[in-house]
């Protein structure tokens, strides 16, 4: 088995880009993360494409950017699992790289959502239920997170003070990114006071919708060490796991189990426990998940996560700081772009290039990208040695 | 005819598509495996535990209680004339779960977990064309006999 080493990256401005198709918005962030690994495009094997395809009018997305970016006629695939896309186009570039057939692999997360209204969006994410027997009744991809925040708040007692001050703190790193949606701190009250979604979440507990692009640059330990030198990043814990599709079939509503899951088979494979992981990234599509992440994570014990947010753990300073890019929260959400940004902060992170969000001493830091509503779950572990 | 369940169907082609007549005529089914037994709600053509292929309808009780709930005020396109709606997770008492509406019968601030709830069929009267659901009401609750035939 060879180590995978991350060897360049790139990531356009999260946001309302109607100036840009998504093919241009992939190109934006291919450029960036060419010129950040100072290699000639030659080089390049494959593109994989994380996207989702339903909220494109551009059928078969992978034809479109391949072309665009002048890649032609080297290979070129899509992986799909809803907001977890991008992670499944990482772990499919190790496998890649792993089995010998290819060397180099771009890995490009896209996704123009604005091409859709809300109600739209809305409906579509619905959908991501059940939906014989559960989207019927109106159901929506807020109001799923919101029934895990019920159950969580009635079983260890998560307030909705400690909901916002997770949209709080992403606000506050997100205020210091510039390429997040939001640049600008919130108020709790200000967030309290934010219209009503799906109870007890309102406008403020969601992440939005966005466009946007992000690239990063993956190669055998050879390559990698031959381009991207010392400032290689390595890919050296994969963690996969599902969970069912359908809440219904969930005995338990506090937790995703496939986060569980797949934390565990990370850290295992990377050598690491929790208690290493200097920075986190973590899908904090509601307030809600980033609270049972640091707890299906190790971050905290099961129930503290309210606590653990209260208590500052997740600010640079506390015992794990996470999403200090500001998060699906701030940043927002282009769903197949996600999981290739987190992967893009955690570099920077381990590389010491995040300016005045530079976690202190980070060596090993870690991904936690979720499709829909846990049915699926990447964790990934990356090192600077 | 599952074209007939929910007031937005996305999925009218199943085999178990005799649960919208049954729940037409008042009653809530779920499946019963004819080789192992396993009953499941949602009823399910293909035995989950033994994956036999055969099943047959048994009658739910359609008593349960709160799992969780949410009122959903951002709709989806389709409901947007019913906001706020309150919508619930409930265990069933024999064995499954289900997620559906509440109903008239309960009064939206007493929404809790652990609440007992009855599950009752209903038609949206409105609907020009058949279309049924089932409520999350007050225990005790009659099952509508919509239109018996």
């Amino acid at each position: 088995m060879t180590r995978v080493g991350i060897i360049g990256i790139g990531h356009t401005v999260f946001g309302r880009r109607s100036d840009a198709t998504v093919q241009e918005l992939a190109f934006e962030a291919y450029r960036d993360a060419l010129t950040d690994a100072k290699m000639d495009p030659e080089l390049i094997d494959a593109t994989i494409i994380g996207s989702v395809p339903e909220y494109h009018k551009q059928r078969s997305l992978p034809g479109v950017i391949q072309e665009y970016l002048g890649l032609n006629p080297r290979p070129t695939w899509l992986t799909e699992v809803a907001c977890a896309s991008g992670s499944a186009a990482l772990r499919t570039a190790w496998m890649s790289i792993n089995s010998g057939m290819h060397e180099v692999v771009a890995v490009i997360g896209c996704q123009k959502m604005t091409e859709l209204t809300t109600p739209e969006i809305l409906a579509l994410m619905g959908r991501v239920g059940d939906v014989q027997w559960e989207s019927v009744f109106g159901t929506t991809f807020p109001g799923y997170y919101a029934m895990f925040a019920q159950r969580h708040r009635h079983e260890y007692g998560t307030s909705a003070d400690q909901l916002t001050a997770v949209a709080v703190k992403n606000h506050f790193y997100g205020a210091s990114n510039p390429k997040a949606l939001f640049q600008k701190e919130i108020t709790v009250q200000k967030a309290q006071e934010s219209d009503p979604v799906a109870s007890p979440l309102n406008v403020y507990d969601c992440c939005a919708n966005a466009d946007g692009a992000a690239v990063t640059i993956l190669a055998s330990e050879g390559k990698a060490r031959e381009i991207g030198g010392d400032r290689t990043v390595w890919l050296d814990g994969l963690g996969c796991a599902t969970a069912s599709m359908s809440v219904l079939r969930r005995p338990e509503l506090t937790s995703l189990p496939s986060a569980r899951e797949a934390a565990d088979q990370a850290y295992k494979m990377a050598g690491v426990s929790a208690t290493d992981i200097k920075v986190a990234e973590v899908h904090d599509c509601f307030t809600i998940a980033e609270i049972m992440a640091y707890e299906d994570l190790g971050f905290c014990p099961k129930g503290q996560g309210g606590a653990f947010i209260a208590e500052r753990q997740s600010y640079i300073g506390g015992s794990t700081p996470v999403n200090v890019d500001g998060g699906l929260k701030a940043k927002g959400h282009p769903i197949g772009a996600t999981g290739v940004s987190m992967t893009y902060e955690i570099v920077s992170q381990l590389r010491g290039e995040c300016g005045p969000r530079q976690v202190p001493g980070a060596d090993i830091g870690l991904t936690h990208n979720v499709g829909g509503i846990g049915q699926y779950c990447f964790v990934h572990v990356l090192r600077r040695d | 005819m599952f074209e007939w369940f929910g007031k937005v169907s996305y999925c009218p082609h199943t085999k178990v598509a005799e649960f919208a007549r049954h729940l037409k005529n008042g009653r809530l089914m779920g499946s019963r495996c004819t080789d192992c037994g396993q009953i499941s709600f949602p009823p399910r053509a293909d035995c989950p535990t033994c994956r036999h292929g055969e099943f047959e309808y048994t009658e739910m009780s359609g008593k349960g209680i709160v799992m969780t709930h949410t009122t959903i005020d951002a709709a989806p396109a389709g409901f947007e004339d019913d906001v706020p709606f309150h919508l619930g997770v409930v265990d069933l008492e024999e064995t499954g779960r289900l997620l559906a509406s509440f109903g008239e019968t309960i009064d939206p601030a007493e929404i809790a977990i652990d609440m007992p709830i009855q599950v009752v069929p209903r038609m949206f009267e409105e609907s020009e064309t058949i279309k049924v659901h089932y409520t999350l009401e007050k225990p005790g609750t009659t099952w509508v006999k919509v239109d018996p035939d």
